[in-house]
């Protein structure tokens, strides 16, 4: 105690200790561990070689699998749309009308995660199988092509992805409603906005902050997601995580790996500094307050 | 007689079971400072939001400018709120705030600067522009919530309790100025508060509501001087009330106390009904030695308190019966006496009977 009374400027450094040292383990070391495994030449049973020369395995890596990249991109990019387009009414419902419903539909938004994620995914196997309730009744009543299928396309595996992490959409946007001071919207009525005035000009800046917030928790994990490719999808639906996961644990090309890694990570930095920017989130979330 | 520019008629609002505004009716004229005064609870807010239009009545007809408006929504009726927090938006900067109802209305550029910088010239917030609203003082937001109203030129400006947020001081500061203000741009305002000091300072008239109803409409002067029931001479001011039993005599009101003392007043300052009393404000009381001639009204008591407040001295003499009065005696009128009267002395409580009031049955009772 005595020494912290003499140095008080101990007491942020103290507060960071414990996250410091977790993430300094658990994050940098292996990332770094992991950077320098891409400068790495050799295979599994021969040794590896470390060499800064082995930089050309960052263009192999992307020369061979850029179709991949693209197409988690792409995937990435719908189901976070989807996940908008579902979690923004939704949000706006429980937090504007929902009166004394809310504690309950809060509960079922993340109801879904007391069960395994994996268990879900295979659940939904079943959902869009041919003869499902999906399809089945429409096969049965002539309405779509009886060898019409929906599992192992891409659409199974953008549903899948966009099921998966809806969640994590609705929560901050919620919250940032939720936090919405109700006489602002009366003061924009009052100032002559009509109802869509006073949501295009208070409701939405005010609720960007929780809208950038839940893309990037969409955007980040499903762009880099392997499991709903691997257990809705099909070989042509083969999505980056799922390369990184084969290389890593099944070929055990290491050096491949790592790259693809290092440089999915950078595209995601370059493409959340440009969202950032576009969105103007710092200065929405430093003024909101 | 100006033109009306609000008229409300028979206004009844419930929420539930429950009668939050309870049938009221009145006119407030062109230019006019209306407060509408009253208890947490009374009905204030309810009856301004109706005007404004964020409630509609359960009963009633509101009517702006002679035209019906009672089911018109907010942003279609030429009235501005200054809200009671404020509601200033967080993420404009000061002149976006102040130029969000011209926007609106499709005033565009030029027009738009200009009746900004007139708005803030006269809140005097000049070079605040480009801050956001989190910059601000409390004093300075309300500042804003009045030209971002002002600036659209409305017919009806509603204050619900503007001044509510702010310390006594600057309260006082900001009553003052708001009374300027409203002289200067002309625009009718109807001003809510519970504040029975701003409300007399600032209006041309008042409503003093009591549960849902107003019970006397008035200018502040009348309101002090004449009372009409005994929830007004309470909640306006300090006052005396002297309950017995009524008779007439004459052009006079008599009412006989408890203690067998009888106390007049002239018919002509109202009727008092079959429950009503006689009233005196504490400043219209005199204390003598007792058996010194008496103005017209006299009671006898012994002073119990005493309290020096600078300007005047406050006591509370007991009657017969344990009737407690409050008097009020400025400190430079010390006729009878060169010193304050201490408490055990017993003195002659005398006062004109023109100078006290009269209150009738409770409204609604
Ligand atoms: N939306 C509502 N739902 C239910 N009851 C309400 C609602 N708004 C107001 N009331 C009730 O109506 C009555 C009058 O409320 P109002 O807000 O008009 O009072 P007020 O005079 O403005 O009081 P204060 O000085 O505390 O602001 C209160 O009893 C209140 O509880
Ligand atoms: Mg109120």
């Amino acid at each position: 105690m005595g020494l912290i009374r003499r140095h008080p400027a101990l007491v942020p450094l103290l507060l960071l200790l414990p996250g410091i040292t977790w993430l300094g383990s658990f994050y940098l070391a292996p990332n770094l561990q992991m950077f320098a495994s891409s400068f790495w030449s050799g295979s599994l049973e021969n040794g590896f070689a470390f060499s800064l020369g082995n930089w050309v395995n960052y263009p192999n890596a992307l020369g061979t699998y850029q179709e991949q990249y693209l197409r988690s991109i792409q995937y990435g990019f719908a189901a976070t749309l989807i996940c908008f387009a579902i979690a923004f009414p939704l949000a706006y419902f429980i937090a504007f009308r929902s009166g004394r419903a809310r504690s309950i539909l809060l509960f079922l938004v993340v109801a879904p995660f007391f069960t395994s994620y994996l268990l879900r995914t295979i659940g939904w196997r079943t959902i869009l199988g041919d003869e499902s309730i999906v399809l089945g009744p429409l096969k049965s009543v002539g309405l779509i092509d009886p060898s019409a299928r929906i599992l192992d396309t891409p659409v199974s595996v953008v549903a899948g992805i966009a099921y998966n992490f809806v969640p994590f959409m609705i929560l901050p946007i919620y919250v940032s409603l939720e936090k919405i001071d109700r006489r602002l919207l009366e003061a924009a009525q009052d100032l002559y906005a009509s109802s869509w005035g006073a949501f295009r000009r208070v409701t939405l800046p005010l609720a960007a902050p929780g809208i950038f917030a839940g893309s990037l928790l969409t955007f980040i994990p499903a762009i880099g997601d392997f499991v709903n490719a691997e257990l809705l999808g099909n070989p042509g639906t083969t999505m980056i995580g799922n390369v990184i996961q084969r290389q890593f644990l099944v070929v055990r090309d290491y050096p491949t790996a790592a790259a693809l890694s290092f440089m999915l990570m950078l595209l995601i930095l370059i493409g959340v500094t440009i969202y950032g920017r576009l969105l103007g989130t710092e200065e929405l979330t430093s003024k909101a307050i | 007689m100006a033109d009306v520019d609000v008229r409300l008629v028979n206004v009844t609002k419930k929420f539930g079971d429950q009668t939050a505004v309870d049938g009221i009716t009145l006119d407030v004229s062109d230019g006019e400072f209306f407060t509408l005064l009253g208890p947490s609870g009374c009905g204030k807010t309810t009856t301004l939001r109706m005007i404004g239009g964020f409630e509609q009545p359960t009963s009633g007809l509101i009517e702006l400018k002679g035209e019906d408006v009672t089911f018109l929504p907010a942003h279609q009726r030429d009235v501005n709120t200054v809200f009671q927090s404020y509601a200033l938006f967080p993420h404009l900067t000061i002149f976006e705030n102040v130029a969000f109802g011209l926007r609106r209305s499709g005033i565009k550029g030029g027009e738009v600067t200009r009746r900004v910088g007139e708005a803030l010239e006269l809140v005097q917030l000049v070079g605040f522009e480009q801050r956001y609203p989190a910059q601000l003082s409390g004093g300075q937001a309300q500042r804003v919530a009045l030209a971002r109203a002002l600036v659209n030129r409305p017919a009806v400006l509603l204050l619900d309790e503007p001044l509510g947020a702010l310390d006594l001081k600057l309260r006082k500061q900001m009553g003052i100025e708001l009374k300027r203000i409203q002289r200067e741009v002309g625009i009718t305002f109807i001003y809510v508060t519970h504040d029975q000091e701003e409300a007399m300072t600032m209006s041309d008239r008042i409503a003093v509501m009591n549960k849902g109803r107003y019970e006397q409409l008035a200018g502040p002067e009348t309101l002090y001087e004449r009372p009409a029931t005994r929830f007004v001479a309470g909640f306006v001011g300090a006052s005396n009330l002297l309950e017995g039993r009524i008779g007439s005599e004459g052009d006079q009101w008599t009412v006989t106390l408890p203690s067998g003392s009888t106390i007049r007043a002239p018919k002509s300052l109202g009727d008092i009904g079959a429950t009503g009393a006689i009233g005196v404000r504490p400043e219209k009381l005199s204390l003598l030695e007792p058996g010194q001639e008496s103005k017209g009204n006299a009671l006898e008591g012994v002073v119990v308190d005493t309290s020096y407040l600078g300007v005047i001295t406050q006591y509370v003499v007991e009657g017969a019966g344990g009737l407690r009065l409050l008097v009020s005696e400025q400190n430079v009128d010390r006729t009878t006496r060169n010193d304050t009267w201490r408490p055990g002395e017993r003195v002659t409580l005398t006062w004109r009977p023109e100078h006290g009031f009269v209150v009738g049955d409770a409204v609604g009772a």
